[in-house]
């Protein structure tokens, strides 16, 4: 560990602590103000979209109408993408002539990038065509982060709104907060961060795939193509899937320690803001700032915990001169160090990025298990857009249960109360994550189509496994490495929790949301819990952790925590 | 006042355990514990287990763990499902006792039903609806019901503990009577309102003793959280066998179960029909019936407590606090004066006077007169008085002490009439005393507020609770009690329409509303509040609009109401808490206990240096089974209330419930497996 370190951390912290408020206020306005900023611009575009798909914005929608008009959207996206992929050899952009990606890959890939997860089972620039990554996945890369700004902007109207007058109890109307995500946030961003992220090097451009003499008399093929603005919107949308296959570690996504930085800071921007946007919504920013700082303690910690670890360096190398006075340098890009990849790895698995700069595979065993433990939590840590804050909410409305047991009050979250319909579907929401995850994991652990996928033996072996299936549930996307994926049962089943992860875990939110909205709001008292402060905070983190560790422990005893003891006693695999 | 029927008792009373003994083997059957999920899963996993250890016993096979470590572990896994029933069968068993004792009220007795001028005896029970019967002196009132004719006094201490009889009559807001109840004088036509078995006593009995009890939307709530975090962990151990097996190891059944119901939330599950129940109780023990488990859990929420000035927040009595002379008049003339007038006085405010001259102004008046003619008050002329020869000495209302003094040529200084209205608007009431055609001055009587209700009103406030008084008063003086009585609020110049409306409006802005009240016109406010509590003095209707009857009827009881449901759910908040936080040491204890035979290298996380696999696991069973039983009395009693803010309230509950739960089962799993390795077990 080094100051020069621990300062980048503290940076990058205190940059996202800086831009939480500005981004939050101007989302607050996109979406609910009563003009859109740029109006002569973006609000031409904005109408003209409405106009050319027939939607009356006025007209808002329920809790079951939204829904489903996010599902409808969703399958028929997938279906788009995975035409594309099966087509690619006929379409145009195909420099290289990379034939149609098989069946099973594009089904899994196609899930993947609809559902935000963007997990990678495929080498980008062996298997995509230029036209497939721009339109298919860069296509999912914007809307599927907008349907989850959908997803959070309906439940916050869900708990802000106040019941009574309006009976058909409407929470907005999907098709206008996904239009208005894309043209006033996440076009207008990612057009500057591209351009930022060109200035230091990454490439843009459509030719095939350079041919190098090199230095020893070979010659090497290097791959080419539309990096910077895939890569913007990679990590703002915290989509994760790289234009290469070395993803955020390779030179053209990720050229020098700036662009690292920039690449960090649009991963949390949005989903920070959001909790600012969420207490305005609130009609009391204290409320966003509260699980804004609940997100930040368990960042913080997960930080504090990978750093010391890679900085320590393994156990077993620690002989090696270099290694005592480098730390865990395996699988690292020098140009960003162990503080920028400990930092990188930490925000990408606490926003469900899934993007990497170093290989997470090459991590010591404690340094493995944040990253594994983050996504565990339920990628709720800033999150996936809107779908993390809308989680974060869901464990908010969890210990405000508990909290207001404890008081003698029948809890009430933000005014409105907490009955038997909501504990029911949030405790819906808490069940299919590790249903998901645990149980297609426990499969893959003791089937012959699992185990023949991994690299290593004994508990790192299971690491993969339980890193792979948390990934895919919580929509994250990064990988382990060592697991070969692209089989017919990874991508089989790796796609079915990526799909219950996402949709079956956004229905009971808008459940809850629909459910909330018909209640009257009361007034706070001194009676009632207050959900800001240092005291919500701290029983939000507990509950969140307890959730978490509770049902990951046994699994994560196996795995990583067994590693970590045998590593000790000098046993590796 | 006495309570015969509500002594304090024990938690454990002799009779009651053993009945809850036998009880807690019947509730065994599967079909009843389906409705507790998580007792059921323990239920389950203790059959499981019974079955491996009778395929143990008599196959051996090769790798099969320790006969006493299944056996152990088995028994415990028995023993924890009977602590759960035990717990909610005691509590079933106060509530009967306490049932039983009122039930002693309704004892088998004869009615003379009269129907179209026919008497004819009949048994209490066969009474329905409608049916009139005649009850004379002496008589036991065979069921509630109604005076269509006659008055009667009635002792009603069988019900309420009350000593002293009670007038009863026919119309008006004293026609209510109860059955179980005896007549000491007079005769009395009842008209019978309720059906047999369907009387306000018949439900609460029902309450109590569990049968009538569905699940209140909080307690389904909770259910719900349990349940599923029951589900989490079974699916957290299930696939933890393939885990095990990848890694080279065969979990056994006994183990898988036992680390199930370790992690599932026993402790919770077990006691949170005792808790519900012993609610209910407690409010009976308070001499409160509740028609619903609905109505407790509602007061606990409430946010806005309405309560009438008289009776409840002042003493109801009006009494003589100063004396005013009129000018030119002496102060222990005017003394005299009023004691005089007062000496035969026998209504609080006459005494009140009396003893106020005496102990205060310190006049010893002699006895009276033996000439002396009293004129008792009436209605008409608003005086009392004494008539000493020609002397006629009056004191009354102002106005009519005024008319009174001008009618024998007198004069009234206005200074007397601007004090008299100044007394009004303090909230007093002045009342005028006069000898012959002179004015002699005012006695200033107040309505004393009870001592130290304006500290309750603060404890209400920092809970959240707004009070509100309720009177009759012109405003003014209803601010000045208001304000002496340190409530949050008042409606003066109250109609039965206006706390109706009232209600209304604290409802609409989604507050809960508590209320007492007894009157026929305090029937519609009682059915729109969502704590209706009617006195037991009050009349039929207004019991039947409410959802608790006091039975001492004492309008200051609502107090404790809101208490005790805030207790209910706090005693389920913090059960809840403590029994996850369990969960922390559980796994330090089970799983590297496991997890060691093939891997020995994550002792390390044995923290707690356990003896052995099995005596961890069976003293991690143990333990579980063992705070069902320690905590069956915090359940029955309930955590302790405090007034205070909720944030502050939180933090104790974290830190007592939380922490404590985190640490507590490090200390007992550690001794328990101590004592398991001194007996020989390893």
């Amino acid at each position: 560990m080094t100051a020069h370190g621990w300062l980048q951390i503290a940076l990058f912290y205190l940059a996202i602590l800086a831009a939480t408020r500005p981004m939050g206020a101007y989302m607050a306005r996109v979406f609910e103000g009563d003009a859109q900023p740029l109006p002569r611009v973006l609000g031409r575009l904005e109408r003209l979209l409405y106009r050319l798909a027939g939607v009356d914005p006025r007209r808002e929608h329920t809790a079951a109408e939204y829904g489903l008009a996010l599902l409808l959207f969703s399958a028929v996206g997938l279906l788009g993408a995975y035409a594309v992929m099966r087509a690619q050899h006929l379409l145009p952009l195909d420099p290289e002539a990379l034939p149609a990606v098989p069946p099973a890959l594009a089904f899994n890939t196609a899930v993947s990038f609809t559902t935000n997860t963007n997990w990678q089972a495929y080498a980008g620039e062996s298997t995509m065509s230029h036209l497939t990554q721009m339109l298919a996945l860069g296509w999912h890369n914007f809307v599927s982060a907008a349907a989850g700004f959908g997803l959070v902007l309906a439940l916050a109207r869900g708990l802000t709104r106040r019941g009574g007058p309006d009976p058909r109890r409407t929470l907005g109307n999907f098709w206008v907060d996904l239009v208005r995500s894309l043209v006033y946030v996440l076009l207008p961003l990612s057009l500057v961060v591209a351009l930022v992220l060109a200035s230091q090097g990454v490439i843009q451009n459509f030719e095939p795939n350079a041919t190098i003499a090199t230095l020893d008399g070979g010659t090497q093929s290097i791959a080419m193509g539309p990096v910077a603005s895939q890569e913007a919107i990679k990590m703002l949308g915290i989509n994760g899937g790289g234009f290469f296959n070395a993803n955020s570690a390779h030179p053209f996504e990720n050229p020098t320690p700036l662009t690292n930085f920039v690449e960090m800071f649009v991963v949390f921007l949005i989903p920070a803001g959001l909790t600012y946007t969420y207490g305005r919504m609130a009609g009391d920013t204290r409320q966003g700032w509260a699980l804004f700082a609940a997100m930040s303690v368990l960042f913080v910690a997960g930080v504090a915990v990978v750093y010391p670890a890679e900085a320590a360096g393994n156990p077993q190398a620690l002989a090696e001169p270099l290694v005592a006075v480098a730390g865990n340098m395996e699988g690292k890009e020098i140009r960003f160090g162990i503080a920028g990849s400990s930092l990188f790895a930490t925000i990408t698995t606490d926003a469900s990025c899934g993007a990497v700069n170093a290989m997470h595979d090459s991590f010591t065993p404690v340094g493995g298990l944040v990253p594994m433990v983050n996504m565990q939590l339920g990628e709720v840590v800033f999150g996936g857009i809107g779908v993390g804050l809308a989680g974060m909410v869901v464990f908010a409305i969890l210990s405000v249960f508990i909290a207001g047991l404890m008081v003698g009050r029948t809890p009430e979250y933000l005014g409105k109360k907490i009955e038997p319909r909501e504990m029911k579907l949030a405790m819906l929401y808490v069940l299919v994550f590790p249903l998901a995850l645990l149980g297609l994991a426990a499969w893959a652990a003791v089937s012959e189509a699992g185990t023949a996928g991994l690299a290593n033996a004994g508990p790192h072996g299971l690491s993969e496994i339980l890193y792979a299936y948390s990934s895919a549930t919580g929509n994250n996307g990064s990988a382990f490495a060592g697991l070969s994926a692209n089989t017919p049962f990874y991508n089989g089943t790796l796609a079915l929790a990526m799909l219950i992860g996402r949709f079956w875990m956004m229905i009971p939110v808008l459940a809850i949301a629909g459910s909330m909205r018909g209640k009257t709001t009361l007034p706070p008292g001194p009676g009632t819990f207050p959900t800001h402060g240092a005291l919500f905070v701290g029983l939000l983190v507990a509950v969140v952790l307890v959730i978490g560790a509770l049902t990951f422990f046994p699994a994560l005893c196996l795995g990583p925590v067994v590693e970590h003891f045998l590593a000790a006693n000098g046993r590796g695999f | 006042m006495a309570h015969p029927r509500t002594e304090e008792r024990s938690l454990f009373d002799g009779p009651i355990v053993r009945a809850a003994l036998l009880d807690s083997l019947r509730k065994l059957s599967p079909v009843y514990l389906a409705r507790n999920p998580v007792m059921f899963v323990v239920e389950v996993g203790s059959i499981v287990t019974t079955l491996v250890l009778v395929r143990d016993a008599l196959l051996r096979p090769a790798a099969m763990a320790p006969l006493w470590f299944t056996g152990g572990v088995t028994l415990w896994l028995w023993f924890t499902v009977l602590f759960a029933n035990f717990a909610e069968a005691v509590a079933e068993g106060r509530g009967k006792a306490q049932a039983a004792a009122l039930r002693r009220v309704r004892q088998d007795t004869t009615a003379r039903r009269w129907a179209d001028g026919v008497e004819t005896s009949v048994p209490a029970a066969s009474l329905r609806k409608g049916d009139r019967v005649i009850v004379e002196a002496g008589g036991v009132i065979p069921g509630d019901g109604e005076i269509v004719e006659g008055i009667a006094s009635v002792d009603e201490s069988a019900i309420t503990g009350e000593s002293a009889p009670v007038i009863r009559e026919r119309g008006g807001d004293r026609s209510a009577v109860t059955g179980g109840t005896t007549v000491l004088s007079d005769r009395i036509v009842v008209r019978i309102t309720a059906e047999p078995g369907a009387s306000f006593l018949d439900r609460m009995i029902a309450l109590v003793e569990g049968a009538a009890r569905s699940k209140t939307p909080n307690e389904l709530a909770l259910h719900i959280l349990l349940v599923g975090l029951t589900l989490v962990f079974l699916i957290a151990c299930v696939t933890l066998v393939p885990f095990a097996l990848y890694s080279g190891m065969q979990l056994s059944i006994t183990v898988v179960i036992a680390l199930l119901v370790c992690l599932i939330p026993t402790t919770i599950g077990g006691l949170l029909s005792a808790i519900g129940i012993a609610g209910m109780d407690r409010l009976l023990q308070k001499n409160v019936l509740a028609m619903s488990g609905r109505a407790v859990e509602a007061a606990g929420d409430v946010d806005t407590l309405l309560l009438d000035k008289t009776g409840t927040i002042t003493l109801g009595n009006r009494m003589a606090t100063a004396l005013l002379p009129a000018p030119g008049v002496a102060t222990s003339e005017l003394a005299e004066a009023a004691y005089l007038a007062s000496l035969a006085d026998e209504t609080p405010e006459g005494r009140s006077i009396v003893a106020f001259v005496r102990d205060g102004v310190g006049l010893r008046g002699g006895e009276p007169d033996p000439d002396a003619v009293f004129v008792p008050f009436s209605a008409e002329t608003r005086m009392s008085g004494v008539d000493l020869g020609p002397r006629l000495v009056r004191k009354g209302a102002v106005d009519a002490v005024v008319a009174h003094v001008r009618d024998r040529g007198g004069a009234v200084p206005t200074e007397l009439l601007a004090a008299a209205g100044r007394i009004g608007d303090g909230g007093g009431t002045p009342l005028a005393v006069s000898d012959g055609a002179r004015m002699l001055g005012l006695v200033h009587l107040e309505d004393m507020v009870k001592e130290g209700i304006a500290e309750r009103f603060a404890r209400f406030r920092a809970m959240g609770i707004r009070t509100v008084m309720i009177t009759g008063d012109n405003p003014r003086t209803a601010a000045a009690i208001a304000e002496q009585a340190g409530v949050d609020d008042f409606v003066a110049e109250a109609t039965p329409e206006k706390k109706l409306e009232f209600i209304r409006r604290e409802q609409a802005g989604g507050k809960l509303v508590a209320m007492t009240g007894d009157g026929t016109n305090d029937a519609p406010a009682l059915a729109q509040a969502d704590v209706g509590v009617a006195m037991n003095t009050g009349t039929q209707a207004a019991k039947e609009a409410g959802n608790m009857v006091d039975l001492d009827s004492n309008p200051t009881k609502l107090l404790e109401v809101v208490e005790v449901g805030k207790q209910l759910l706090m005693t389920r908040g913090s059960l809840t808490t403590f029994s996850i936080a369990n969960d922390v040491a559980k796994y330090f204890a089970i799983l590297p206990a496991i997890f060691a035979t093939a891997y020995l290298e994550i002792e390390p996380l044995d923290v707690m240096d356990l003896h052995s696999t099995y005596t961890a696991i069976l003293a991690a069973v143990i333990f579980n089974a063992l705070v069902i039983i320690g905590l069956i009395p915090l359940a029955l009693r309930g955590v302790r209330y405090r007034p205070m803010g909720a944030a502050a309230l939180l933090r104790r509950a974290l830190l007592i419930y939380g922490v404590g739960g985190v640490v507590v089962p490090f200390v007992g799993i550690k001794i328990i497996d101590e004592a398991l390795a001194a007996l020989g077990f390893a």
